[in-house]
């Protein structure tokens, strides 16, 4: 039963379908957002499993080990954990600034051809009051 | 919640707990798991959760919003300052090797300077984080008060 | 002085001002240290790149050796790309200066550093031979370009970011998938590495699935029919500075970076003969170039009818590369090079039209040619280079285009190309038509034309279109000597 040696794999795909699904169908952005998080978890999850070798210990240098699992997938991963991070904390921010703008952050309502037309988008007033041309 | 004992007292106990823990992650990260991004984020949580507990203004007056900005800036820049060193002294963009005698040593202590810059960013950055999200009502509320006046 | 050692700082100096740049207050010393910034990195890629044409160059960081560490591997088709970057930043961000301050008043140290750390994140993927490193750099520049877009002046900005990330990110992370997999099968991230060790385990479909999820991803950023639903709302919706630079740069990098891996990492025999990429690119660039240019000749939005435009111009690139010759690869390089110039002088003069006018709608730019001449006259111009007059930069691409189409035998090709110039000189024209003849709705007030520090920026780009489409030795010189490097084979 190889497939079930792959486990880790199919627990990736799982996630990775739920995650894009509340990307794809989800109106609503906080719930994107949520999806895209899901979705970046799984990619995480297959590499850093990836990187575990069967009998391999933890990747730190001391006596009487031979085998070591990859630590390189752990590195990455981080650096690619951070990236998820500032993605998140931006699409929070953008979420924040267009229910400022428009009222709501559901999908269903910002496509109504009446949130369509231009307006502000800073609430302090200031938009557009730059230097005028002379 | 600043009311509340249990979670005063928990909170009393906890939080610099949370910091050395934090510290000690930092520190340990050139030879065990470890490092600046972890160690930044813990770091972060621990003010966060003074935050919560004692309010934003408290938590504001430890560290405020301007100096989280800097230490963002600064962190990067540290970063940037020991890679350069390594050019100045002679070898590539984050060489460690010209920095110290002996390699070993010279490795680790390029290291533990380049991970403590990310520390310090990203423990800023996750407080910038925290403080731009929680002070936004009050900011609208501000603006909308001065509108109306 | 070897300018190997110098070339990272082409990527570095920029990213170091960032930090820096975001303390500065006030308007003029963030602008500053981003001209000078982008003029250092310019200037080091223009004197590195007659070395580049001979061979590649690398810059192991750290001194740790290649496959071990991450290095920076230059040839002359990254060579090209960067320095392009570079210009386009160095040029445009003199008129830039007038205009951000009308459209982005406030906190311009943090809008400056934003496009600081974007340009370094777009000439750190350019510069890289590591494959993770080009996904890092990539988060890089698309998160501060999510950001600068949000900066618009319109609230519809924010929701063009908002499904830019969502897309975006969907997008880098197929990239991370395919990495993964390619690191997966074969132990190592150095491109070149890979490039050696791939051909053994070519036959697995791990390889297979990973190329694919490259292309997609790689396809969402590149803005390749039908992943580019993200670009019309956010080039249009963007301050028009923004606008004008990610028009010029980010979908030429992201087309790089797929050329280095389709035809250096997977090879040529592997992505163009063992597997039909041929058809499945040529399909989608006919498609980009038609859908593009037709949506393009009904828009009222100018932004948005270039946006459209700029679809249908990746739709050029992407032809010539599906050709997988060596005349394909040169006229998809040429058309990259000259198309940064041509929406470049495009951008730069709605940008200026939009200063005085406050509005890029057709309708309420009737007449604008009679009271700014010379802004106009720049844009037709540059209109003149996007149809593919000769004389200009777009028809040095567009014939070689031609002649690349009809070497691999597909004479067809060529009535497409012509049908979509038709099309380009159709939305091209309406412009003029509506600039000097007709009458000015009577809700514009007179304006004058723009003043000298916002034109001469804009006639050195227009210039330029011509410059290069009489003397090619540094475009077409530079074309052939990138495909050269791509299709030579040896890493």
């Amino acid at each position: 039963m190889a497939w079930l040696g792959h486990f880790n794999y199919w627990i990736v795909v799982i996630l990775m379908m739920i995650g894009f699904y509340a990307v794809i169908a989800r109106g609503n952005m906080v719930k994107k957002i949520m999806g895209l998080n899901l979705f970046q978890t799984s990619v995480f999850i297959m590499f850093i499993s990836a990187g575990k070798i069967i009998g391999g210990s933890t990747p730190v240098l001391r006596e009487g080990v031979t085998v070591y699992s990859n630590p390189l997938p752990h590195v990455l991963i981080l650096t690619a954990i951070v990236v998820g991070v500032a993605t998140t904390a931006t699409g929070l921010a953008l979420a924040v600034r267009i229910r400022e703008a428009y009222g709501t952050i559901e999908d269903d309502e910002l496509v109504d051809p009446a949130n369509q037309r231009p307006g502000e988008t800073r609430l302090d007033g200031h938009a557009g009051k730059g230097d005028t041309p002379r | 919640m600043r009311t509340n004992g249990i979670l005063r007292v928990i909170a009393r106990f906890l939080i610099p707990l949370i910091m050395l823990f934090g510290l000690y992650i930092q520190f340990h990260g050139e030879y065990s798991p470890g490092g600046g991004f972890q160690a930044g984020v813990v770091f972060a949580a621990a003010w966060i959760l003074f935050a919560l507990i004692y309010g934003l203004d408290a938590a504001l007056a430890v560290i405020s919003q301007r100096a989280q900005f800097v230490l963002a800036c600064l962190g990067a820049l540290l970063y940037a300052f020991v890679g350069l060193l390594g050019v100045m002294l002679g070898g590539r963009f984050l060489d460690f090797r010209p920095l110290l005698e002996s390699p070993q040593a010279a490795q680790q202590a390029g290291i533990i300077a380049v991970e403590f810059g990310v520390g310090v960013t990203v423990a800023a950055c996750s407080m910038l984080f925290f403080t731009f999200f929680a002070r936004r009502k009050r900011e609208i509320d501000a603006v909308e008060a001065g509108g109306a006046d | 002085m070897n300018v190997v050692e110098w070339l990272p700082f082409s990527v570095l100096v920029p990213l170091i001002a960032a930090p820096v740049c975001a303390l500065l207050p006030g308007r003029t010393a963030p602008w500053l240290l981003a001209w000078l910034s982008a003029l250092v990195s310019l200037l080091i890629m223009a004197i590195a790149l007659p070395l580049l044409w001979q061979g590649q160059v690398s810059y192991p960081f750290g001194n740790w050796p290649p496959p071990i560490g991450i290095e920076y591997r230059v040839d002359a088709a990254n060579g090209l790309v960067a320095l392009l970057v570079a210009a386009v930043a160095g040029f445009v961000l003199p008129w830039a200066r007038i205009i951000n301050n009308f459209e982005v008043p406030e906190r311009q140290g943090i809008f400056y550093a934003l496009f600081l750390l974007s340009f370094a994140g777009l000439m750190g993927i350019t510069l890289t031979g590591d494959a993770f490193n080009v996904f890092v750099f990539l988060e890089i520049s698309a998160l501060s370009t999510y950001a600068l877009i949000a900066h618009g002046q319109d609230r519809r900005a924010l929701l063009a970011s908002f499904r830019y990330l969502i897309i975006g990110t969907v997008g880098a992370t197929f990239l991370l998938i395919g990495i993964g997999f390619l690191y997966m099968m074969t132990g190592t991230l150095n491109m070149a590495d890979l490039a050696e060790r791939l051909p053994e385990v070519r036959d697995t479909s791990t390889v297979r699935a990973s190329l694919a999820f490259i292309l997609v991803g790689l396809g969402l950023k590149l803005a390749l029919f039908p992943l580019h639903l993200w670009l019309p709302n956010a080039y249009t919706f963007a301050p028009n500075f923004i606008t004008t630079f990610l028009a010029a740069t980010a979908t030429k990098v992201a087309l790089y970076v797929m050329l280095r891996f389709v035809f250096t990492v997977f090879g040529y025999d592997y992505s163009f003969v063992a597997l039909p990429l041929t058809g499945l690119l040529l399909t989608l660039a006919i498609a980009g170039m038609f859908a593009g240019s037709w949506v393009a000749m009904f828009q009222q939005n100018l932004k948005r009818m270039l946006a459209y435009s700029s679809v249908a111009q990746v739709g050029y690139m992407v032809l010539g590369i599906a050709l997988a010759t060596s005349a394909g690869l040169t006229a998809g390089m040429l058309h990259l090079f000259n198309h940064a110039l041509m929406k470049g002088a495009l951008f730069m003069a709605l940008g200026t039209l939009f200063w005085r006018v406050g509005s890029v709608r057709l309708d309420d730019l009737a007449g604008i040619g009679r009271e700014m001449p010379w802004t106009m006259t720049a844009f037709a111009l540059a209109g003149l280079s996007l149809i593919g007059v000769p004389l200009t930069a777009g028809f040095v691409s567009k014939w070689y285009l031609i002649v690349a189409a009809m070497e691999a035998g597909q004479a067809w090709l060529v009535i497409l190309i012509v049908i979509t110039s038709l099309m380009a000189i159709y939305y091209v024209w309406r412009v003029i038509e509506a600039a000097w003849f007709s009458a000015a709705p009577e809700t514009r007030t007179p304006v004058s034309e723009a003043p000298l520090s916002l034109l001469i920026p804009l006639y050195v780009v227009v210039a330029a279109n011509f410059w290069f489409g009489i003397d090619t030795r540094l475009s077409v010189g530079g074309a052939e000597a990138a495909a050269r490097a791509l299709l030579g084979g040896s890493p």
